[in-house]
């Protein structure tokens, strides 16, 4: 058992996959219940386009490893999918039985025919014939995982540089074990890293990796390097703030290291504070709030992350914002806040909130973890990258404004939700556009 | 309420509801059980010939994630001595005075052989006696069951034989598995039966078992055919239980007694209509048990209470008039496939099996009138939204619809697509009559398309 094996045995029961997987009859009844409809609204809905319906059926004819290889030649990583897509919005939001109330429980079965191939060690696809291009990937998450597979399975070596000690991204680092556990995500690695592509861990653009470097030694980059840590709250009192990120990390990669409050005071309303909080339920605060400076209606958070969060016991208070972290010799001892009130809207055309005057009070605690998003990545400018908004510009072949150098995943997602299997996407038609690029060359070569 | 009380030839009922002659009639224990949750009669599993039986005796077809279609068995005839059904049947006719206690009787083909079982049944007190021809496995090889009932000849004689002896109603089981089953079933009119029971089980092989290579049932690494039955045969029993009720040597001289596939009170009405004068269950009830007989006879009579139907002589047979040769067909009625765009939910199977399978009319038109291709969305398009709002909706192109119905069939929405009758513009005419008018029509290809364009037919 290596160092991280070790950390991860000792997770708490309270941490792990909260969702059992479906027995063998359960999967085969749910199967049944596909209508396998013709150009299936759920696979235009799914941002991959896995072929649904038939992976449905094939789980329904008793081919679970056909089922399988309908998904991942789709989505190569649709056994993390299968666990943290936000399905309500997507396949199963589109399922035509919606209509009577009951669509197929999509991502439970693609999870039972994933669980199927890994439990089994199965390798479903080969290198192709070697091409004797070269590809850099920079960042080891979704979006250069599925690009790194894909250029693989089109003949070329792939290179993907990982500026931390596990490949995986925020499938390894960031998404709570109780929607996909670690050992998930590394497995999925492994898949990739049996196609034939080097991951490289521990190397990082713009510190230790120069961009100029991976243009001269390879033909093309793709850069997936998701978006950086937590911004600053800009309040007093902020460094004995946990930031949510690494709070979330810790759980996931060394729960024993955790301390968690009795009162905890989580501020931000997105996935990301959810999670933080449900983390600090799980590990044992009596009670634990989220406090957004918005309503209900504004809230990034889904629907059905708020109703999961409710019965986790989490407790919001919206329109207040944090002014001041109370501390008392190195001990939170409250969160100072003001009400809010909701004005016009804002450029992203939600109600901009507005402090009322001599509303200040203050929420006793004895933790605050904050989770107020993530940095962009505006620093590429520095790399001679165009951004836009503190994202990566990209044309409609997923190529920057550097000759040679495409992007995608987080970095470039400007506008709406940023999700694992939109990050897949782009990495699987950025490859195909990355190989359309090369093959022009070559032919013009000839 | 309907009077659901039945007359069979000579044998009364409660109700028409039998047990078939099966394991769920194999001893008193559950005879008694039955009438209790208030089955109208039982045929007692049929008594005979010594034999032995097998493991495992039944194979099953499952689909879809669906018990139990059909069964598959190679049971035979019951293996407990003779005397001790013969007692046991003599103490629950006593029991159950009003209900039908049928005995069937299965024995090698000598009438001395018969003539001794018949009189062993009657000192029963049964109400009447079944004669199973129908057995297509095991007591075949002896020269019994369906040996007998695929033989129009020995049907005859030995029927004959009971009735020489036989005081009680005598109902002749048939067996589906003959290439025209009202031979059999006029041979034994004419030797005297007093009623008719069919279908007996068809003859099947169940499966192949993919792991094991084995046969289904493996009987200890061998295989073989078994008699099928359950939910899945049905249609089949339909068709053979209405060629025998409408055949004029059988019509008004017996009653049918009519069984395959019955699982619920819809099953047992469209019996009734076909010619049935009581129907009998056996898969069904081996699947869920007596307790269905509840459902059975509650949904029949409130069925006929709101069709107004007061007994069962007002519903026995009613269907049959419509039966006709193809050649009887009205060639100019005409019905097209309509879709009702509030109740479908763009599944598209309509336009996939019209497509792929049947005359290409069905379109996929999007919210602009426009007709598109499936898939047409764009790639880089995703979520409920856009998967849902702009997706086409299927309509037919009625002048192109041949009414072939085949939409109709897969559309998982009820009521969603109807059948709807459009005026051809054409006098009616059968083929009967236009090759009657037109001979050469039926001859030659040149002649069907001069007639096509006469009265305006156009398939293309
Ligand atoms: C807490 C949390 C919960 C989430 N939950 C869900 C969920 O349930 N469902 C869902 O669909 N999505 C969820 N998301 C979003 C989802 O995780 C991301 O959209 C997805 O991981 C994006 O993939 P990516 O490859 O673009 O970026 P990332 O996953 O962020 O991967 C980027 C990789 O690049 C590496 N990297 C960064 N900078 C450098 C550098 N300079 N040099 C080299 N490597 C570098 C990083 O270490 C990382 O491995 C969640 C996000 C968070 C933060
Ligand atoms: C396991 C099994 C055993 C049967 N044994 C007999 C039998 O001994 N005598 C007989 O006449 N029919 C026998 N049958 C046939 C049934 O009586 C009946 O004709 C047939 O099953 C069709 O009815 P169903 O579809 O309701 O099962 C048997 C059927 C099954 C499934
Ligand atoms: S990848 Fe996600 S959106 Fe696509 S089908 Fe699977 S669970 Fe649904
Ligand atoms: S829309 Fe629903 S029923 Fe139709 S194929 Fe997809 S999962 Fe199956
Ligand atoms: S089969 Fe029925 S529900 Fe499905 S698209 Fe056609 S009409 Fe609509």
């Amino acid at each position: 058992m290596n160092e991280i094996e070790a950390r991860l045995s000792s997770s708490p029961a309270s941490l792990a996959e909260q969702l059992p997987p479906f027995s063998d009859s359960q999967a085969l009844h749910e199967a049944a219940r596909c209508l396998y409809c013709y150009d299936a609204p759920c696979t235009h809905a799914c941002p991959t386009h896995i072929d649904v319906a038939t992976f449905i059926r094939r789980i329904a004819t008793g081919d679970p490893l056909g089922a399988a290889k309908t998904i991942l030649e789709a989505n190569i990583l649709g056994h993390s999918c299968a666990r943290v897509c936000p399905v309500e919005e997507l396949c199963v939001g589109a399922c035509v039985l919606h209509a009577e109330g009951k669509p197929i429980a999509i991502g439970r079965l693609q999870r039972f025919a994933t669980d199927h191939l890994y439990a089994r060690g199965v390798s479903l696809f080969r290198p192709g014939p070697p091409s004797g291009r070269r590809v850099a990937v920079v960042g080891a998450g979704p979006a250069g995982l599925s690009c790194a597979a894909e250029l693989a399975k089109l003949g070329h070596a792939v290179t993907v540089f990982e500026k931390r000690e596990l490949a995986g991204g925020l499938s390894t680092y960031g998404i709570i074990g109780l929607r996909e556990p670690v050992a998930v995500a590394l497995a999925e690695v492994e898949m990739i890293r049996r196609l034939g592509v080097a991951i490289v861990t521990g190397r990082s653009l713009g510190e230790d990796l120069a961009l100029e470097e991976l243009r001269r030694d390879f033909e093309a980059v793709f850069l997936a390097i998701g978006l950086g840590g937590m911004p600053r709250l800009g309040i007093p009192g902020e460094d004995s703030v946990v930031d949510g990120l690494s709070w979330i990390e810790r759980s996931k990669l060394d729960p024993a290291s955790l301390r968690v409050g009795k009162e905890v005071v989580v501020i931000g309303a997105g996935n990301t504070a959810i999670d933080a909080a449900t983390v600090a339920v799980r590990l044992g605060a009596e009670r634990v709030t989220i406090v957004y400076r918005r309503s209900r209606r504004e809230m990034p958070a889904y629907d059905h992350e708020y109703g999961f969060a409710r019965l986790e016991g989490i407790d919001f208070r919206f329109l207040t914002q944090p002014v001041r972290v109370l501390v008392d010799n190195g001990t939170v001892r409250g969160l100072a806040c003001v009400r809010m009130r909701l004005g016009r809207a804002d450029a992203s055309g939600r109600a901009r909130p507005e402090p009322v005057p001599g509303s200040e009070f203050v929420l006793p605690c004895d933790q605050v973890i904050a989770a107020i998003g993530q940095n962009k990545v505006g620093w590429l400018e520095r790399l001679g990258i165009a951004t836009e908004n503190g994202f990566v510009r990209v044309d409609e072949e997923w190529r920057t404004s550097l000759p040679g150098v495409w992007a995608g995943g987080d970095c470039i997602r400007a506008r709406g939700a940023a999700s694992t299997v939109m990050a897949v996407e782009d990495g699987k038609r950025a490859a195909r556009a990355i190989h359309r690029a090369l093959c022009a060359t070559s032919a013009a070569a000839e | 309420m309907a009077d659901l009380t039945t007359r069979f030839g000579g044998i009364t009922a409660p109700n028409p509801f039998w047990l078939a002659s099966a394991p769920p009639t194999n001893s008193a224990r559950q005879v008694h059980r039955a009438f209790e949750a208030g089955w109208g009669g039982a045929v007692w599993k049929t008594i005979g010939a010594p034999v032995l039986n097998v493991a495992n005796r039944y194979g099953a077809w499952h689909w879809n994630g669906q018990k139990m279609l059909a069964i598959n068995n190679v049971e035979l005839i019951s293996d407990r001595p003779l005397d001790v059904n013969l007692r046991e049947i003599a103490e629950v006719k006593r029991t159950w005075p009003d209900r039908a206690v049928i005995v069937s009787a299965m024995v090698e083909s000598t009438r001395e052989a018969w003539h001794d079982i018949v009189a062993r049944i009657e000192d029963t007190g049964a109400d009447g006696i079944e004669l199973n021809y129908g057995c297509p496995h095991g007591m075949s090889e002896r020269g019994m069951g369906s040996a007998v009932g695929q033989v129009p000849e020995y049907c005859e004689r030995i029927t004959a034989w009971v009735m020489e002896r036989a005081s009680i109603p005598v109902i002749v089981k048939l067996t589906p598995n003959v290439t025209d089953i009202r031979w059999p079933a006029r041979a034994a009119v004419r030797a005297g039966a007093n009623g008719l029971s069919l279908i007996n089980t068809i003859n099947s092989i169940v499966g192949v078992d993919l792991d094991t290579l084995r046969l289904v049932p493996d009987i200890g690494g061998k295989g073989g055919h078994g008699g099928y039955a359950g939910p899945a045969v049905k249609p089949i029993a339909l068709h053979l239980l209405s060629a025998v009720a409408s055949d004029p040597e059988v019509r008004g001289a017996v009653p049918i007694s009519g069984m395959g596939g019955i699982a619920s009170w819809r099953d047992a009405a469209e019996f009734l209509l076909l010619g049935a004068t009581s129907v009998q269950v056996c898969t069904s009830v081996m699947h869920w048990g007596f307790r269905i007989v509840e459902d059975l006879v509650d949904g029949l009579s409130r069925w006929m209470d709101e069709k107004g139907f007061a007994t069962l002589d007002e519903v026995v047979g009613r269907a049959l008039p419509q039966l006709a040769a193809f050649e009887d067909f009205d060639l100019s009625f005409r019905t097209v496939a309509r879709i009702d765009p509030e109740r479908c939910i763009r599944c598209d199977l309509c336009w996939v099996a019209c497509n792929d399978t049947a005359h290409q009319c069905i379109d996929l038109v999007d919210a602009s009138g426009q007709v598109v291709q499936p898939r047409s969305w764009d790639e880089g398009s995703n979520g409920k939204r856009q998967a849902t709002e702009g997706r086409p909706q299927p309509r037919v192109r009625e002048a192109d619809c041949v009414g072939c119905r085949l939409c109709y069939n897969v559309c998982p929405v009820e009521d969603c697509i109807r059948m709807v009758e459009v005026d051809s513009g054409r006098p009616a005419v059968t083929w009967a009559e236009l090759v009657r008018e037109r001979p050469e029509v039926g001859r030659d290809w040149q002649a069907m398309e001069r007639y096509r364009r006469d009265v305006g037919i156009d398939i293309h």
